[in-house]
């Protein structure tokens, strides 16, 4: 049984959610600078090139590459040969957020009640934190600050397995294309079909953290995913949906067994600011 | 295509001639507004009060600031997503606001009213925070302090990057743009 004490975790927490914030991906840098070379519109490339130099003055300057640096969402894979020491496990994630949004001059979006009350947390927390348990004696943080541009043109939907392919190619594209400028394009998509409600939306989450252009492992999906890229960069709605060929970075799918009723599917939009940040302890 | 310089706020008609499309460089100040600050300010016209703000001639900014750094006049400051001001905008335009500045579709209710009093939707880039953080010059606290960075905030600004995304006739780059490069 190996002990790791919390301030380990904490500040793991801490220093990811700066990195996160300030520094893109080297995976979405680059298919930022692919897609400014091959877009047709010229607004287009005027808008990826404002992308690709915020993104290097935010991570020389470290600062923010948004203004919204989200909600602070973990997904976080404990060994459950590890015993947690020191504290309250969920408290010192909520502790490094804190520290990170604060002393990283980051926004606090967090408010604490979503319906009545609206008042600003001050903190940015709470996180929202996934947790599995996986064997070994390693702790696998992965953190992702989510600006609600895009996340609030996601869409969940039940479909039934007659809709089969097709239904989910329509209602993948269309979600994103319908979107427009609001969430920020160009995006990446990232898709749960399968399990239940919360499960699909759930993996629709993780999809959005892969590599971008990384294919699913299974073929039949990997198709799926370069079928539904291309209708969507077919829309024409292209960067800050002023026109152009490059509305999405890529198209991620998930998937999971479900029940022999269903079909569920999630699409979870993130904008090109596609921050995440991870580390094994 | 040339860069438009626009001095913000304006008096009179400045904006007319400007067109969907134009790339401009705002400069002066403009103050920032989204959906907390918006919904006071239409609380307030309902109940009868003085607006905090004279918005004749003056520009909204759709933007929640990050906090600044040390050395820095403001945090990353890029557009929210409009729309969630369609509500209340109306109102203001009512009260003479003549341009906003944001990201989004708008709804035909505001395009409506934009064109009735002669406003203009310029967007800026969602996700160029950083880089637009650079034309502000000076922020100052002007109403509504407790809601933190929903409060309004005064922004000075020296070439502020943006096009104009509808202009006063209700021309929509939103509607123009995309279909030209639509396939089959």
């Amino acid at each position: 049984m190996r002990e790791l004490h919390v301030d380990t975790i904490k500040t793991t927490v801490k220093e990811l959610f700066l990195e996160a914030n300030y520094v893109i991906g080297k995976d979405i840098y680059r298919k930022l600078a692919q897609c400014q070379e091959e877009e047709e519109s010229p607004i287009g490339r005027s808008i990826l090139g404002q992308i690709i130099e915020n993104d290097d003055i935010a991570a020389r300057e470290r600062v923010a590459i948004c203004q919204d640096t989200g909600l602070a969402i973990l997904f976080i894979e404990l060994g459950q040969d590890v015993h947690i020491v020191g504290g309250d496990f969920n408290e010192a994630i909520n502790q490094g957020v804190r520290e990170a949004y604060k002393e990283g001059y980051l926004r606090k979006s967090a408010v604490n009640d979503p319906l009545f009350d609206r008042i600003n947390t001050k903190d940015n927390t709470p996180a929202i934190i996934h947790l599995s348990i996986v064997p070994g004696e390693k702790v696998k943080i992965l953190v992702t600050p989510k600006g609600f541009g895009s996340e609030n043109m996601s869409a969940t939907k039940m479909l039934k397995p007659a809709d089969g392919v097709q239904g989910v190619r329509d209602f993948v594209a269309a979600t994103a294309i319908n979107a427009g400028p609001n969430p920020c394009p160009p995006i990446i998509v990232g898709v749960g079909i399968g399990g239940t409600l919360e499960k699909a939306a759930q993996i629709a989450k993780f999809a959005t953290l892969r590599q971008v252009g990384q294919p699913n492992p299974d073929s039949r999906y990997a198709k799926l995913e370069e079928e539904i890229l291309t209708a969507i960069n077919k829309s024409g709605v292209g960067p800050g949906g002023l026109g152009g060929t490059t509305t999405a970075l890529a198209v991620h799918i998930e998937y999971f067994p479900t029940h022999i009723a269903g079909l569920p599917v999630a699409v979870n939009i993130c904008c090109h600011a596609a921050r995440h940040a991870e580390k094994v302890l | 295509m040339g860069i438009i310089h626009i001095q913000a706020p304006v008096v009179s008609d400045e904006l007319d001639s400007l067109r969907a499309g134009d790339i401009v460089a705002i400069s002066g100040y403009i103050y920032t507004g989204r959906d907390a600050a918006h919904k006071r300010l239409i609380e307030c016209l309902e109940s009868g009060k003085k607006l905090p703000v004279d918005f004749k001639g003056q520009f909204i900014y759709h933007v929640g600031p990050a906090p600044a750094k040390p050395g820095h006049a403001s945090g990353s400051a890029g557009p929210t997503t409009s729309y969630r001001m369609d509500p209340y905008t109306p109102a203001l335009l009512d009260q003479g606001l003549k341009a906003m500045i944001g990201k989004g579709f708008r709804s035909q209710a505001v395009i409506e009213s934009m064109k009735k009093h002669k406003a203009v939707f310029f967007g800026a880039t969602g996700g160029a925070a950083a880089l637009i953080a650079r034309s502000i010059t000076k922020v100052e606290v002007v109403a509504y302090e407790d809601l933190g960075t929903e409060a309004i905030h005064k922004l000075y600004v020296v070439d502020f990057p943006a096009i104009v995304i509808i202009d006063s006739l209700g021309n929509n780059l939103y509607e123009s743009e995309p279909p030209k490069y639509k396939k089959p």
